[in-house]
């Protein structure tokens, strides 16, 4: 078992997702920057759907019973093992007892613990996503445990990867979405033309920025959305559906984040800028 | 059958968008879920695909894969000249129990002052049209119904309530529906429906299909309380009629 001593801000469990329900308005869910676990679990020849943590802003305490190898990815959180400072994209083995606690938030802002087979739990449709109501719990809870395999021998084939995180990055790659058309020059200039920063409004359903562009006055029969779709408010405000995002939606959809754009908008967290560029 | 002018864009490098006539329209909407079972059982690989109908549109979703848009593209577009009248999915009209008293229904008597009506009327207008669901989303089990009567639209609240109780009936605009948890909304709320239509813990979490039709009718609240409980035990027994395609 891993103890979660402490929790932190908001640590849930995540694999791939929830595929096949989203016609039953189930999100898809999952990591939110797949680039980085999906690195992380390679580390570990782990299967590409093997559960990590997803760690949120502050990092919990966690105290692990059984040994193990694990592997950080993601946010830079000043993360120490028994006291160590140790650091991403890195094979370490974790012995019965040794505690991973995590610091300061130095950069991005979800950090990941990937962990050898992954962690287990109940699957629910297919997935051990955390959603709530899918799952009994929105996210993990102080003193929670979580089961996982106890390995005591796996030499990995590499040990470190050298940086793979897109956590600098401030550019989204977009297609055009459904709706772009219905936009005219004046908003395509703003649209293209500056910076957004991330508002308040943010989390793993979607993102807000405090920048609004042209209102409208388009109405739209509601079709389906997807993680990553920009929505724009009659209002002008826009929303970037993320992993928790709802499945269909009636605001005109304008553009499509790209899978690389989602996990760069993923390590956002207020006041942190982006621009949107077409491709 | 007749063929729509069908519109098909890309959505992103996963999905394909294909966009019927806009309209609110059973028969598009019969199109739409025939030529949908027609792609599920004959043409596309369902551990892959993902096909979210609603209205006048059909979203279908590429699990790993980028999709090369042009020659998939022509490929619906042939699929959709094959398709069969043939391959149909059953529907069903589901009977739901709504319980109107007051302690739930928090806007009823609101909604009846601003329509000029009783609250008695409002009930009886709400129980005695069926509606058809035109799409499930916004939340696991949300379902956008169609054919609200004209005598029943009240525009959505000023405000958003920032807790609506799960089950809650509401009104808006032309829409009627049941919030399947605990959410925020804008709806009037008008009563509550306690039974489960969606459950994780079931196989097939969601009982309602878009295309289903529904019809409510008016239950006290010792039924509603029994029927609360039964729903928690998984013991429920849905009243539902088969229809005939």
């Amino acid at each position: 078992m891993l103890k979660l001593l402490k929790s932190g801000f908001y640590t849930t469990l995540q694999d791939e997702g929830r595929f096949g329900y989203r016609h039953n308005g189930v999100p898809v869910s999952g990591v939110m920057d797949i680039w980085v676990v999906q690195n992380a679990n390679r580390l570990l020849e782990n299967d590409k759907n093997a559960a990590v943590l997803e760690i949120t802003m502050t990092g919990p305490t966690l105290q692990f019973e059984q040994e193990t190898f694990i592997v950080l990815a993601g946010a830079e959180m000043s993360a120490t093992l028994n006291n160590q400072p140790i650091s991403n994209y890195k094979v370490y083995q974790v012995g019965a007892g040794d505690i991973l606690s995590y610091g300061r938030l130095v950069q991005g802002f979800r950090g990941y613990l990937a962990i050898k087979n992954g962690f287990k739990s109940k699957i629910i449709l297919g997935s051990r996503s955390q959603y709530f109501p899918i799952t009994t719990s929105g996210s993990l809870k102080d003193n929670d445990e979580l089961e996982y395999d106890e390995v005591s021998i796996f030499n990995p084939k590499i040990l470190e990867l050298q940086t793979v995180s897109l956590v600098d990055e401030i550019v989204l790659e977009v297609t055009k979405g459904p709706e772009y058309e219905l936009l005219d020059d004046m908003h395509l200039e703003k649209l293209f033309f500056k910076e957004f920063a991330v508002a308040k409004e943010y989390s793993r359903m979607g993102y807000q920025f405090e920048e609004k562009i042209q209102g409208h006055k388009i109405s739209m029969l509601t079709s389906a959305t997807l993680p990553g779709t920009v929505q724009i408010t009659p209002a002008g405000k826009l929303i970037v559906l993320m992993k928790d995002g709802q499945t269909t939606g009636g605001y005109p959809r304008i553009l499509q984040l790209s899978d690389k754009a989602i996990c760069i908008l993923a390590q956002k967290k207020f006041g942190d800028k982006i621009s949107f560029k077409l491709v | 059958m007749i063929d729509h002018p069908i519109s098909i864009r890309p959505f992103g490098v996963h999905a394909i968008l294909m966009e019927w006539p806009i309209k609110v329209d059973e028969a598009i909407l019969e199109d739409i879920l025939q030529y949908s079972s027609y792609l599920k059982l004959e043409c596309l690989d369902t551990k892959d695909w993902e096909l979210v109908p609603a209205y006048n549109s059909l979203t279908l979703i590429q699990r790993n894969k980028s999709i090369v848009f042009e020659p998939f593209k022509v490929q619906l577009q042939t699929w959709y000249k094959e398709r069969k009248e043939s391959v149909k999915s059953d529907k069903y009209l589901w009977k739901l129990p709504v319980c109107y008293d007051l302690d739930f229904a928090i806007d009823l008597e609101e909604v009846a002052q601003t329509l000029k009506v009783s609250v008695a009327e409002v009930i009886h207008l709400h129980t005695s049209h069926v509606y058809t669901v035109f799409g499930i989303g916004f939340l696991p089990g949300f379902m956008y119904l169609g054919g609200l009567p004209e005598a029943l639209e009240v525009p959505r609240r000023a405000e958003v309530r920032q807790k609506v109780e799960k089950g809650a009936v509401g009104l808006a605009a032309k829409q009627t529906g049941i919030y399947p948890q605990e959410s925020p909304g804008g709806w009037h709320i008008i009563g509550n429906c306690s039974v489960p239509i969606f459950d994780a813990k079931r196989e097939e979490p969601c009982l309602v299909n878009v295309g289903d039709k529904i019809q409510f009718y008016s239950i006290s609240r010792a039924e509603y309380k029994l029927h609360k409980i039964e729903g928690e035990v998984g013991i429920y027994q849905f009243e539902k009629i088969k229809l005939d395609a």
